[in-house]
């Protein structure tokens, strides 16, 4: 498989305290799949991604991406964060140019690979504008242009739509299928909103608190640009949402 | 705050209003507390000819000078190293632990303690009224600075780390930018303490500059001279203050450091 969690769990030791927040958590991801992680607040999801993303080591057990553990964040594995993670010093354009350098691209194709990401999100008129001078949604659209930019093979969204309006995250939405289309790009997105999730993922994986678990794994079946008020989805929708409320004693699997 | 023309005209006139009055009330005693005529005229006599009976010919552009430069060599050197070790020692929390309570030890020592030790060790003339400004200007720095640092939100190292930003390269391009507004307060505040050190720095051992200026006039019982030097540092201290505000400005836009 292409994205292993394997026996994943994860501590947080504080002075005296030790809280287990992740425990024995297994599931896989194929390339190019769309997987959300559902569940309500506190039970681990940002903590899950981080050690997926390599911003932390997991306590137990390992996560491979493309038959390499994960140690510590790379170029291939690219995270997007729920307050944008912008410079505010720098313009657009060179936000989207942070990683490139990394890369040891030469200036003038930083700017063209820029500017082509820049163009992909919708931002052209805004290349030379400062973070704060943009919205929250065309700051989030830049922090996209950003990780596409260094063209990586995985995309970690924590909940990267939460702070935005109803009308401009639909817009997110959408945009994100379709780069998960077009590009191929494997993306793992944390969200607690069972519509976004439903609308978004191939597969949803729902985690319970206390301790994180996963509670279930819902495959949803339903072709890509959904229809948000078909009877289809709403069947799904509900599923998922029983699912949650559900106190469950072993893994279920579903396909919707 | 932003200061209006007219608030800084009105202030200062009246300054000089209940001065005049007092000076009035004290008619007698003018040798000990001089009109503001007579400072004008002391003015004219410093910056003309210097300060008579001196041992100093030095006028008072002169003395303004030698002071300036001394400042800006102290101020300068505080700065640049107060950044440079600030962001060093908030980036390695530990070896700021090890080296925090050495500060907070030094730290409270008036500058001017160091007097008799910087005289032992480098004489007289230039040097202690650097040092005295340096040590004056760099703790404050240092302090503000790996504060700002340890404060600095968390996501800057995440989204650092995450594409691949060397820990020296996010140092100085990441974390010096972020927290500019606050390494521009530091250094701003700095700057006017250490402008008061300036005088303390150069009444020992000087043979110029404003502070010398101070204690000459005092030796020649010059009281119209000493307060027309007062003001004047008074009034140096104050364009210093509105000239870093102007570069902090001016530096924080062109760079996009303050929004
Ligand atoms: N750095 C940390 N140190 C100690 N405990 C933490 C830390 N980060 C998170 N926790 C704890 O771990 C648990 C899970 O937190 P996490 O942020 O992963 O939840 P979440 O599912 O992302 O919640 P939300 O939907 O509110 O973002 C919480 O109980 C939280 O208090
Ligand atoms: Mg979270």
């Amino acid at each position: 498989m292409y994205i292993e969690i394997q026996d994943v769990s994860i501590d947080y030791k504080q002075k005296n305290t030790v809280q287990k927040v992740i425990e024995h958590v297994n599931f896989e991801v194929e390339k190019g799949e769309f997987i959300c992680l559902l569940g309500p607040s506190g039970c681990g999801k940002s903590t899950l991604l981080n050690a997926m993303a390599g911003f932390l080591k997991p306590s137990e057990g390992k996560i491979v991406i493309d038959g390499q553990e994960v140690l510590k964040p790379s170029l291939s594995y690219v995270t997007i964060f729920q307050n944008y993670g912008l410079l505010p010093w720098k313009t657009v354009l060179k936000n989207v140019e942070l990683g490139l350098e990394t890369k040891k691209i030469p200036r003038k194709q930083r700017k063209e690979i820029a500017l082509k990401y820049i163009d992909m999100v919708g931002l052209k008129d805004a290349v030379h504008k400062r973070p704060n001078q943009l919205s929250g949604g065309m700051q989030q659209r830049v922090a996209i242009a950003r990780a596409l930019a260094v063209d990586p093979e995985v995309i970690f969204m924590d909940e990267p739509f939460g702070a935005l309006d109803a009308i401009t995250r639909m817009k997110l939405q959408d945009d994100i299928l379709e780069i998960n289309q077009e590009t191929g790009k494997t993306i793992i997105f944390v969200t607690h909103d069972i519509e976004e999730a439903v609308f978004l993922a191939d597969r949803i994986v729902v985690l319970d608190a206390n301790p994180g678990r996963i509670g279930g794994i819902v495959n949803i079946h339903l072709p890509k640009h959904r229809n948000r008020t078909s009877d289809s989805f709403v069947l799904a929708r509900d599923k998922v949402y029983d699912l949650l409320k559900m106190k469950k004693e072993e893994l279920i699997e579903y396909y919707i | 705050m932003k200061q209006k023309k007219i608030d800084i005209v009105i202030s200062l006139g009246l300054l000089v209003i209940i001065w005049q009055i007092v000076s009035v009330v004290l008619e007698k005693n003018t040798v000990v507390f001089p009109a503001p005529i007579q400072v004008v005229r002391a003015f004219e006599e410093l910056f003309c000819v210097g300060l008579k009976g001196s041992t100093s010919s030095v006028t008072l552009p002169g003395h303004i000078g030698i002071s300036l430069v001394r400042f800006a060599i102290g101020y300068l050197t505080a700065a640049v190293t107060g950044v440079f070790f600030g962001l060093i020692l908030g980036s390695f929390p530990k070896a700021f632990a090890i080296v925090n309570p050495a500060v907070q030890v030094i730290r409270p020592i008036a500058p001017v303690a160091f007097m008799p030790f910087i005289v032992l060790w480098f004489g007289i003339g230039d040097v202690p009224a650097v040092v005295i400004i340096f040590i004056a200007g760099f703790f404050p720095i240092l302090l503000s600075t790996v504060s700002a640092v340890e404060h600095l939100n968390p996501i800057y190292y995440k989204v650092s780390r995450n594409f691949g930003i060397g820990k020296v390269k996010t140092i100085f391009c990441i974390v010096f930018p972020a927290i500019f507004t606050q390494i521009a307060n530091a250094l701003r505040l700095a700057l006017g303490t250490s402008w008061i050190f300036l005088v303390s720095g150069e009444m020992v051992g000087a043979q110029s500059g404003l502070g010398f200026l101070i204690m000459d006039s005092k030796n020649c019982i010059r009281y119209d001279a000493l307060l027309a030097t007062m003001i004047t540092i008074g009034v140096i201290g104050f364009a210093l203050d509105a000239l870093i505000r102007v570069l902090e400005h001016v530096i924080g836009h062109k760079f996009g450091f303050v929004n």
